[in-house]
């Protein structure tokens, strides 16, 4: 039996999952995709969020401003990108400066040190390419940037490595409590029977809640169209850069990110698909029209990618963090939307201590909170470099070219716990695809490598898991996919 | 390590460049090639038809490449495989890492940039809908067909009409797939009339133009793809839209010279080609750095990337051999009219260059009954009737020796594609 069955493996049911591990428990995380952090948590802006949006009051608030506090040592414990590059709202117009005004004083109330309103000498001194339109700025220097997979992914191994479970591939079917107190989550790969369960799913977290709740909640799926751009831009804007939010949230930002690329996104558009990842030409032109009132010569022209998201956004925009009155035992982590990333680690760490207590969980003193990532050669001094493929030749070896990933990465990424099982899997570990040929030149060496590494036969290797297959067979196979 | 000339890239263009200047007296060379064997991407071109302007044959891309690795092993000129190149500085040390070295500072008295191109891949062509498995460019479906034997898909949509795109509409049928059609963006091709005729019309596989991809469906794996009409400005025409069931989308939409290492290390860029500025010795803007094939600007014939490698291969091997003449220099640049976008070489200086120029270029448009005259300080000494130009096939005027000898002292060198 289980003490916690946490639904979901994004960042928040893997934050949750990491700081429950401080405590002796028997935690298990059901995943239904391939992956960890293969939802909401891969597709987002990657912000760590200074905290002067949400609601005076709101979990939101309380939450962000925790969790922003708590990124920068928990990067170093868990050894993933973070960076405090500070943040600036822009005022494009003198009409709308009350608005920027309204924003510091919530700022203020909120609790978000350093908040600074400036004025245009002032934000140009501090984002020279910022567009003609801007008139004023609020100034966040606490505001940063966090690379989401490496977040999420050092969260979830950092709980494999101190005990907890990991299912993936495993899909929740259904949720029932039985006369023992304990709930049976019945899954495509078994029962689990547990003492409580966690809801960490995402866009989907309405429908666990309404499972077993009578007070029913709804959460849509409020789409995001992104657009990465290259390296080559990479200092073209240096802090991250909002324009004043609107009712559908924070409107189209322009940040860069931890590994050189700018991001651009993203739109707000409700879909009833939950499945709906795909971007659309209108949202594109969206983002981009959007980032040009900001910053006016953004080179956009150097796009490598684009790609959707879904916020799971209920209708109250709030987080809803508790325990289900009518469901006892069943913990809720749902509408979790922006600030969310910002606030996994604080949302991890109060809804571990308020599950502990409940269960009266007892302290693991095995728990090691350090975790080492996979090592970026790049960081390393030639002497170091060239010790490191003495003893490991395979960090000699560049398999991704744009990004100058070698195969010593790609082989911890496989082989390291909830080691990678796809190229997408592979991408967010270690950046290999994820340069500007996105994977064009090195997808049939990582394919070849994955094939080799997990014993499976290159017909079986997918883009993001089953039914992604890459390849239909061999040449020499006829049209029944039987060979001659 | 030291190396007279480090030729960075065993390709096509690598490999000549490095026969070349063995052949003009240069011994201490060192090719450095990324991938696991010489030849670059000829190495996947198993179809015909390299060669007729080299080797007066119709060969196949592997069988063209065997022939200048076998110049290449004859000299024994040295290579090194697996081996990618981190960093070129200014001072021409070339910093790069295999297996067996580890990382390795190669000090170099001239270098040779012939790092080929790569693929213009779906993010930067902003094609909406999902991002499953089964969107290949087509260099990367031609390497797994030809080289690793595995078939990407069975029904396939290609967007895009360059070469690459075309071959693979040929030899993904061969190899029992259905090609539904090749839809390209612009109102002509960007291949060879040839391989239009040879790898579409003779396969009866559909080619519309001024179409696009605007949507792309399938989470995981593509399952379709819907194709629009687009306007003169390019936009898709609402109502236009056709859904086409595959399995597989290839993109062959341009190609991209590789120059981040020539960028990094300061090389004046050319943002017309995306290939570094050279002057009629194929040199860069850095002294000592020369550069070649598509890394320079891309090219339709793997015959005129052998012959320009070879003159920049002998320039490199003048550079090491009678050391740098930048103060001797007075160069021309080429003036364009009428159509042309860019030139290669972009500037001459006619005492280096005693045995005449080839000057390569493309037009921006189809263009009908054209000529294309060469204007030396405002005197015509050449014409040459074009019945059809269009941006998919390189052009090229040459100035021969005599003529820029009969013409010493000259100030300008204009290329005028003009109406008949």
């Amino acid at each position: 039996m289980y003490d916690v069955v946490i639904i979901g493996a994004g960042v928040i049911g893997s934050s949750v999952a990491r700081f429950l591990t401080r405590y002796k428990a028997n935690i298990c995380v059901v995943e239904r995709t391939e992956d960890v952090c293969n939802g909401t948590s891969k597709a987002n802006s990657g912000i760590v969020h200074a905290g002067f949006d949400a609601p005076e009051g709101s979990l939101m608030a309380k939450y962000n401003l925790m969790g922003n506090r708590m990124m920068p040592d928990l990067a170093g414990e868990l050894d993933f990108p973070f960076e405090q590059n500070g943040s600036l709202v822009v005022c494009l117009d003198k009409d709308d400066l009350p608005k920027l005004q309204r924003l510091y004083e919530r700022g203020v109330k909120n609790g978000v040190k350093e908040l600074e309103l400036v004025d245009e000498k002032r934000l140009r001194e501090l984002e020279p390419n910022i567009g003609p339109n801007a008139v004023a700025a609020l100034w966040a220097p606490t505001g940063g940037i966090v690379c989401p997979f490496g977040l999420t992914i050092a969260l979830a191994e950092n709980a494999a490595d101190n005990g907890a479970e990991f299912m993936l591939n495993t899909k929740v079917l259904s949720l029932t409590r039985s006369a023992d107190d304990t709930w049976t989550v019945s899954t495509d790969k078994g029962e689990l029977v547990t003492r409580a369960v966690v809801n960490a799913a995402g866009v989907y977290a309405d429908f666990f809640h309404n499972m077993v709740s009578e007070s029913k909640i709804h959460i849509a799926a409020r789409r995001g169209d992104y657009m990465l751009l290259d390296r080559s831009a990479a200092g073209f804007i240096r802090h991250t850069i909002f324009q004043l939010p609107d009712k559908l949230g924070k409107g189209v930002l322009i940040s860069p990110t931890l590994h050189g690329n700018t991001i651009v996104g993203p739109t707000a558009v409700d879909i009833d698909d939950k499945e709906g990842t795909n971007t659309t030409a209108e949202g594109l032109a969206d983002v981009a029209r959007k980032a040009l009132d900001a910053v006016d010569k953004l080179p956009l022209r150097q796009v490598i990618t684009s790609f959707a998201g879904l916020r799971a956004h209920e209708d109250g925009h709030e987080f809803i963090i508790g325990w289900v009155k009518d469901a006892e035992g069943f913990f809720d982590c749902a509408g979790i939307e922006s600030p969310g990333l910002a606030s996994s680690p604080a949302i991890g760490l109060c809804v571990s201590d308020m599950i502990a207590e409940r269960l009266h969980l007892h302290r693991n003193p095995d728990f090691k909170g350090e975790r080492k990532g996979i090592l970026d050669p790049k960081k390393l001094s030639i002497t170091e470099r060239n010790a490191l493929i003495k003893s490991n030749p395979a960090y000699g070896r560049v398999v991704c070219r744009c990004e100058t990933v070698t195969e010593g990465e790609i082989l911890d990424a496989i082989h390291r716990s909830l080691g990678a099982r796809s190229l997408d899997a592979v991408k967010r570990r270690t950046r290999a695809g994820m340069g500007r040929c996105q994977s064009g030149f090195c997808s049939p060496r990582v394919m070849e490598i994955l094939s080799r590494e997990l014993g499976v036969d290159m017909a079986k290797i997918t883009k993001c898991g089953k039914g992604s297959e890459l390849i239909e067979g061999l040449t020499k196979d006829d049209f029944t996919g039987e060979t001659l | 390590m030291n190396y007279d000339i480090v030729v960075i890239g065993g390709g096509p263009a690598g490999l000549a460049a490095a026969v070349a200047a063995f052949d003009a007296g240069v011994r201490d060379i060192l090719i450095l090639e990324r991938d696991d064997e010489l030849g670059g991407i000829l190495n996947q071109c198993i179809h015909n038809g390299f060669g007729l302007h080299t080797f007066k044959e119709e060969l196949t891309g592997p069988e063209y490449a065997a022939r200048f690795i076998q110049k290449v092993k004859d000299r024994g000129i040295t290579y090194m495989l697996n081996t990618m190149v981190l960093e070129l500085t200014k001072d021409r040390h070339v910093i790069a890492m295999n297996r067996e070295n580890g990382v390795m500072d190669i000090e170099a008295k001239a270098v040779i940039l012939a790092m080929g191109c790569r693929e213009r891949a779906r993010g930067a062509l902003n094609i909406p809908g999902f991002r499953p498995a089964g969107i290949y460019s087509a260099g990367t479906a031609q390497r797994l067909v030809n080289m690793e034997g595995f078939m990407p898909g069975r029904e396939v949509v290609i967007l895009g009409s360059g070469d690459i795109g075309l071959i693979m509409a040929r030899r993904m049928t061969l190899e029992g797939a259905k090609v539904k059609l090749v839809a390209e963006l612009m109102p002509y091709s960007g291949g060879l009339k040839r391989n239009i005729v040879q790898c579409l019309d003779d396969f009866n596989i559909p080619l519309l133009l001024s179409h696009t991809v605007v949507d792309v469906r399938g989470k995981e794996r593509v399952e379709g793809v819907t194709i629009a009409q687009v306007d003169e400005r390019l936009k898709p025409i609402a109502g236009t839209e056709k859904y086409y069931p595959c399995d597989t989308l290839l993109l062959s939409c341009g190609l991209i010279p590789e120059n981040e290492l020539s960028r990094d290390m300061g090389v004046l860029m050319n943002p017309v080609t995306n290939g570094p500025v050279v002057n009629e010795s194929f040199e860069t803007s850095v002294s000592g750095v020369f550069a070649a094939g598509n890394a320079l600007h891309v090219h339709d014939l793997v015959d005129y990337v052998s012959e320009e490698a070879g003159f920049a291969g002998v320039h490199a091997a003048g550079f090491v051999l009678d050391g740098c003449k930048d103060e001797h220099r007075s160069e021309i640049r080429v003036e364009l009219s009428g159509g042309a976008r860019y030139a290669v070489p972009s500037s001459i200086d006619p005492k280096f260059v005693p045995n005449g120029v080839t000057i390569r270029f493309r037009v921006g448009q189809v263009m009908k009954d054209r000529k294309v005259c060469v204007y030396l300080d405002g005197e015509k000494v050449s014409e040459r009737k074009r019945r059809i130009m269009a941006p998919g096939e390189m052009e090229q005027v040459v100035l021969t020796g005599a003529v820029l000898a009969a013409h010493k002292g000259i100030g300008s060198i204009l290329i005028a594609v003009e109406e008949e």
